[in-house]
């Protein structure tokens, strides 16, 4: 694995499904050229597409941001959109506003938030309602 | 089994990896809902769905799939096909039902996950 610091940065369209997996399949090759542990990679890009999803469907845009080190990966999930005015209540399995606009796109039934947190080692989430919302997914390589 | 069988046995279209179908599959999966699918931590699954859209392509790539089922001969885009090349996925396509079609297999021994 390199020594040096790695940072990519992928816009992120609200409503748009077309290019929703872009990003986590661009860090999936990253990680895969980092020869970085296979089970890390899964749960990383797993847990990356479905907040990556969660802006295309519920905010109106987003910036996703990436860094990489020789001992983890840090993502920064920024967006603009109407926020989650109960976190808590968001993170249980089944909550969930998205439009059958959503659901036809094969998400949408309030599981996002909670596989995010079983795939990541830390995940923070913050939210102003009627701002948009940031997610912080950090995971570890094993050394 | 085998994944030329698997075409045989599901009157199967293959679209995409069709240099692949020597390799072998257990486990597989149904579901139209991707969330789902992205819970499970088994590897070479062989996912099954009426999904047939980029996410569907998108969550298999993420998940480590390399086989997916598209049942009742839906449209396959092109953007489909192309992405699942990339990942050297194989996609099929079959004429028969979700129920038919995981009738066949399990018949077949293929294993659920659950
Ligand atoms: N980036 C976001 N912006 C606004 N609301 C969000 C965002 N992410 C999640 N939510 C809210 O949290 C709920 C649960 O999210 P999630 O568990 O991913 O399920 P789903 O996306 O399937 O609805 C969503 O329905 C939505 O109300
Ligand atoms: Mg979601």
């Amino acid at each position: 694995m390199t020594t040096e610091k790695m940072h990519f940065e992928y816009p992120v369209e609200g409503g748009n499904f077309s290019k929703a997996g872009y990003p986590s399949s661009q860090v999936k090759k990253t990680l895969k050229q980092l020869n970085v542990d296979g089970n890390v990679i899964k749960r990383t890009v797993v847990a990356l597409y479905e907040a990556e999803v969660n802006i295309v469907a519920h905010a109106y845009k987003g910036v996703i941001f990436i860094d990489i080190d020789t001992k983890k990966i840090i993502i920064k999930l920024v967006d603009e959109g109407p926020g989650i005015p109960d976190i808590k209540k968001a993170m249980e399995i089944g909550y969930s506003t998205a439009t059958p606009e959503v659901r036809e796109m094969g998400f949408g039934a309030g599981m996002g938030l909670s596989n995010m947190n079983n795939n990541s080692d830390k995940l923070t989430i913050t939210s102003e309602v009627g701002k948009g919302t940031n997610v912080e997914i950090i995971n570890y390589f094993p050394s | 089994m085998k994944i030329n069988e698997i075409v045989r046995l599901i009157k199967g279209t293959v679209l995409s990896g069709s240099e692949s179908l020597e390799n072998e599959v257990k486990i597989a999966f149904a579901s139209d809902l991707m969330s789902d699918v992205l819970t499970v931590k088994i590897d070479n699954l062989l996912l099954l769905t009426g999904l047939v859209n980029l996410q569907a392509i998108r969550t298999a790539e993420m998940s480590d799939i390399n086989c997916i089922i598209f049942v009742r001969n839906k449209k396959v885009t092109e953007e489909m096909i192309r992405i699942a090349r990339e990942n050297k996925m194989i996609i099929i396509q079959s004429p028969y039902s979700m129920f038919k079609v995981s009738g066949i297999l399990y018949n077949a021994g293929i294993k659920p996950v659950f």
